[in-house]
């Protein structure tokens, strides 16, 4: 557990210490200005809600966020050799998945937490559910984790950042469009009710929407940390694949 | 402390490390000798447990490497290759990080890091962003990081590669003060190094260990150990070989320069000699001469390893 804080630490350290984090944090928050006033049109509206026009964005945000922070995680790692250094020191390489997944997830959730004006916004213009935003605020940090896992996998792949990237964007891509209005319309002119429902039982969308709609069910939250859980371990596996040549 | 048996790595089709055994004890240097693609930075990360080995055990001060890697890994201090160290950081944070890792907590932590400061001289660039330091002093930090935890093992990759002559003057006095206390396993690609500082040297080619000595046993598989070398005036080559021959015991002599005032010739013996005795009884058929200069040649480590690695490697371009 020291070990897992010590890797942590050390990893939330070096966004802050590169322009990555001010880079990120910036342009996320912009990104959701953006969006909620202009596009999603948060005044015009007239809805004490921030669920349509500010989380709705958020996957789609995080499609491209989110491997931009979580593909340095390995390849950077690898591409300069102090891989080498951090698994010969005396821990597990599971306390070095685990640690610097961690550190970019708290990194995550500070850039979310940072959105918090917007929540000042509409408790001052009515009078929201709190509860509803703090659980939609729960499901896109969990969603976040989803995310920035599978960038850690296929950032494990690769010395090559940009790979790790465009894979990482093009999985997590596949992953938000099986729950994608629109392929779930041409899905079920198949007419196949069983089919639609296994696909976009894998959609982060999917999964988010309960969020949104102020419930925190189980099985929502099981799904975004078995994506975690299971991306880690893959992790975790391919890093000791590279070692075993 | 460190026990190596039948080791082997097989990268693909290639056996990169085929059956290597060794061990080294406390208060041994022991030098890896090899050229390049040999298997000694194959070998050295198997020992670090940073990539598992194909076959074979290695236990680092009793606990196996792969089956008890924490223990093992916590008596080993290690400078990879390349000397990574994490470019964003400081070299405090990063000294810090390391000592962090390996278990040091609070007014520890601090003498640690201090103690490899003063050792490997970086409190000039200290605060510096490792990122913005010359090879020379990223080398040193990384060196730095190796050492903190003050380990009984110390397993180091080229660690004087890239260094000036003064740097390099520097790590290997310390490697050596260190080796009194602690199990050292050291690759280098400069011989002259293999003398300086190791008691023990082995020279691996092509994944398997082909030589393994001290400095001194080494040299004498040398076709050069104890043959004589003498100068004298006033002498013809051909002449001063003539007497020569007449030595009990003499393989071959070559003329290696002559000229009108003197004649300098090398004598090869037939077997080993002991104690002197080949350069004595030169010495003696030359009574009379006008001897300038004789002395016995100790073997030279460079021919030892061209000698050893050399042939395989010209077989295969032959091929």
């Amino acid at each position: 557990m020291t070990n897992i804080k010590t890797i942590a630490k050390r990893e939330l350290a070096a966004y802050f210490t590169s322009p990555v984090a001010y880079v990120f944090i910036v342009i996320f928050l912009l990104l959701c200005g953006f969006f909620t006033f202009f596009v999603g049109q948060f005044f015009e509206r007239g809805q004490a809600s921030l669920s349509a026009p500010f989380f709705d964005w958020h996957p789609w945000f995080y499609l491209f966020l989110v491997p931009a922070v979580g593909m340095r995680l390995w390849a950077e790692e690898r591409r300069v050799g102090t891989i080498e250094l951090l698994l010969t020191m005396p821990i597990t390489a599971w306390q070095a998945i685990v640690g610097k997944f961690l550190a970019s997830w708290v990194f995550l959730g500070v850039a979310l937490a940072l959105t918090f004006p917007i929540v000042l916004s509409v408790n001052f213009l009515g009078s929201p559910d709190n509860g509803v935003i703090f659980a939609a605020y729960v499901g896109s940090w969990l969603m976040a984790g989803a995310y920035l896992a599978i960038s850690s996998l296929t950032s494990a792949f690769t010395r090559n950042q940009v790979v790790s990237f465009i894979v990482a964007v093009v999985t997590c891509l596949f992953l938000i469009l099986c729950g994608f209005g629109p392929v779930i319309q041409l899905l079920e002119g198949l007419g196949k009710p069983a089919l639609v429902d296994l696909v976009a039982s894998f959609s982060f969308i999917t999964h988010f929407n309960g969020f949104q709609r102020g419930v925190l069910d189980s099985r929502d939250v099981i799904f975004f940390l078995s994506v975690i859980g299971f991306s880690l371990f893959t992790t975790g596996v391919i890093l000791r694949g590279h070692r075993a040549g | 402390m460190i026990n190596v048996e039948r080791l082997t790595k097989v990268f693909g089709t290639k056996r990169a490390v085929d059956g290597v055994s060794f061990t080294v004890e406390r208060g041994e240097v022991l030098g890896f000798l090899g050229p390049n693609g040999a298997g000694k930075s194959t070998t050295m990360r198997m020992i670090t447990g940073f990539i598992p080995p194909h076959s074979g055990r290695i236990t680092v001060g009793g606990h196996d490497v792969v089956d008890n890697p924490i223990a093992a890994k916590r008596l080993v201090g290690y400078l990879p290759e390349n000397a990574a160290a994490y470019t964003d950081m400081t070299v405090y944070g990063f000294l810090n990080f390391c000592a962090e890792i390996r278990g040091f907590t609070g007014d520890g932590r601090k003498k640690a890091v201090h103690r490899v400061v003063e050792m490997c001289f970086l409190e000039n660039v200290l605060h510096q962003s490792v990122e913005t330091l010359s090879k020379g002093y990223r080398h040193r930090t990384c060196f730095a990081q190796s050492i903190i935890h003050d380990p009984e093992v110390l397993i180091m990759d080229e660690p004087t590669d890239g260094l000036d002559p003064n740097q390099k003057h520097e790590v290997r006095n310390l490697i050596r003060r260190m080796g009194e206390k602690k199990a050292i396993i050291f690759s280098t690609h400069i011989l002259e190094e293999v003398d300086a500082v190791c008691s023990r040297a082995i020279i691996i080619d092509r994944g398997r260990v082909v030589a393994n000595g001290t400095p001194a046993e080494l040299r004498r598989k040398s076709e050069l150990a104890g043959a004589v070398t003498v100068r004298v005036a006033g002498m013809a080559g051909n002449a001063l070989s003539q007497k020569l021959y007449n030595v009990s015991g003499v393989q071959r002599c070559v003329i290696l320069q002559e000229n009108p005032k003197a004649a300098t010739v090398r004598v090869f013996p037939k077997a080993a000699p002991v104690n002197g005795e080949f350069a004595r009884a030169v010495a003696g058929a030359l009574s009379g001469a006008q001897v300038e200069e004789l002395h016995s040649e100790e073997g030279r480590l460079d021919e030892v390893f061209r000698n050893i690695t050399l042939p395989d490697t010209a077989k295969e371009v032959a091929k």
